[in-house]
């Protein structure tokens, strides 16, 4: 069986961080399984986890009243769940439900923190690529927003 | 060699409509029957006369290798294309083509292919599609990225479901939906993120708003795929169709005679200019 730091030379978040910098961050991690149709993370819920997906897909959303739970985006494979953990006050943004039976490394969050104060050139690498996440999303809601579909052909 | 186009290229010829599918909500598709064949190559069009409404640019998405139908998908956006979707079995309409610039699928072969279509521009990429099905062994890896607004308006949608069955990484993504949505939701530039879209000798067909295409364009020169490899198939107020008129002027090109189909390095330039 592969370890944790095996399996995160697989995952496009972590592949290329320095050798001990990934068996750091592999020490704060666990395997997770879910089936499909479990929640993962909950909004308002403390932000002790992320998780990175191995396996299936995952759907971000949020419930809106009176028009049920709204899928905002979706994650896959290769995909990092949750960023919440990184910033005070530490609070789950939106929930988070497996679409189908997902394998992901589970992250305690408060472990990585306290390792990133710690060694602040590993969370300089960390936060490099969690911003690079953040842009690539930012700019996927920036699209999603012009509703190119609209009205064109 | 004369084409249909040229033997009378402001002459529409007048064929009847056979068929009428409801795709979506706004959405038909209409099949004709020409009274010869009509050869027609991937990603081309037809000016399509209603009468009484006037004519319009639409492009072709059926199969070319069956030539004894023509098939239109037609969204209702206006008058001119809500009378067009109305068209009922023996209905008859103007036809002038096939006019325009092809995908090159052909100079694709012994490559991968990868398709981004955006909202109602699967219509354009369906017959490169059926083309690429027909000599799937010619091809490498072929995946179609899609990205619809909601599960509502997803096109084709069997269809979709049988390209996968034969050989085509499909992959399908909405800008929204609910939570009975089992597929993906996000831009449709996410997806070639998540596809194992590389470069070497990979061609790309983008369809489908500009504003996506940009996007998609961008995100696909990131994966290493040349601009030169990447084609486009853009859309402007066509009247004339054969570059008599200027309506579709794009810089130094007329989009109904040098395109629809451009390969992206050739109008890149343009591309950025506002108000073009």
């Amino acid at each position: 069986m592969k370890s944790i730091d095996d399996l995160l030379t697989e995952q496009p978040l972590f592949s290329d961080l320095d050798p001990e910098h990934r068996r750091l961050v592999a020490g704060c991690g666990r395997l997770r399984r879910f089936e499909a149709g479990a929640w993962i993370l909950k909004e308002g819920a403390a932000a002790d986890m992320f998780y990175s997906i191995r396996k299936g897909q995952v759907a971000l959303g949020i419930h809106v009243p009176e028009r049920g739970d709204v899928v905002i985006e979706t994650v896959g494979e290769g995909g990092v769940l949750g960023w919440s953990w990184l910033f005070p006050p530490y609070k789950v943004q939106f929930d988070a439900r497996a679409v189908t039976a997902a394998a992901t490394i589970e992250f305690d969050g408060a472990c990585l923190r306290r390792k990133c104060d710690a060694d602040p050139v590993l969370g300089y690498a960390l936060m490099k690529r969690f911003a690079s996440v953040m842009a690539a999303r930012l700019q996927a809601t920036r699209v999603q927003f012009l509703d190119v579909y609209g009205n064109a052909r | 060699m004369e084409t249909r186009a040229d033997a009378g290229v402001l002459a529409p010829e007048f064929l009847r409509v056979t068929g009428r599918r409801k795709e979506l909500a706004d959405t038909w598709t209409l099949e004709l029957e020409p009274r010869a064949e009509f050869p027609f190559r991937p990603g081309q069009f037809n000016m399509v006369y209603v009468f009484g409404f006037g004519e319009v640019a639409i492009s072709i998405s059926g199969d070319p290798a069956a030539p004894g139908k023509l098939v239109h998908t037609v969204r209702a956006v206006g008058k001119l294309t809500t009378a067009l979707c109305a068209s009922k079995a023996g209905a008859q309409l103007g036809i002038r083509g096939p006019f325009g610039t092809s995908w090159p699928v052909d100079e694709a072969a012994g490559g991968d292919v990868v398709l981004v279509a955006g909202g109602l521009g699967l219509a354009p990429l369906r017959p490169a599609v059926y083309r690429i099905l027909a000599e799937r062994e010619k091809f490498g890896r072929v995946t179609l990225l899609y990205g619809a607004r909601s599960p509502e308006t997803v096109l084709y949608r069997a269809e979709l479901r049988r390209w996968a069955r034969a050989g085509i990484d499909v992959r399908v993504t909405v800008d929204a939906a609910d939570a009975r949505w089992r597929g993906n939701v996000g831009v449709v530039t996410r997806l070639i993120d998540q596809a194992a879209v590389t470069a070497g000798a990979t061609a790309a067909f983008v369809c489908g708003p500009e504003i996506m295409m940009r996007f998609a364009v961008s995100s696909l020169t990131q994966r290493g795929i040349p601009t030169d490899r990447i084609s486009v198939s853009m859309e402007r107020n066509m009247k004339c169709a054969v570059g008599f008129c200027g309506h579709c002027q794009y810089g130094p090109e007329f989009i109904c005679r040098d395109g629809p189909v451009f390969p992206f390095r050739r109008i890149e330039h343009l591309f950025r200019i506002r108000e073009l």
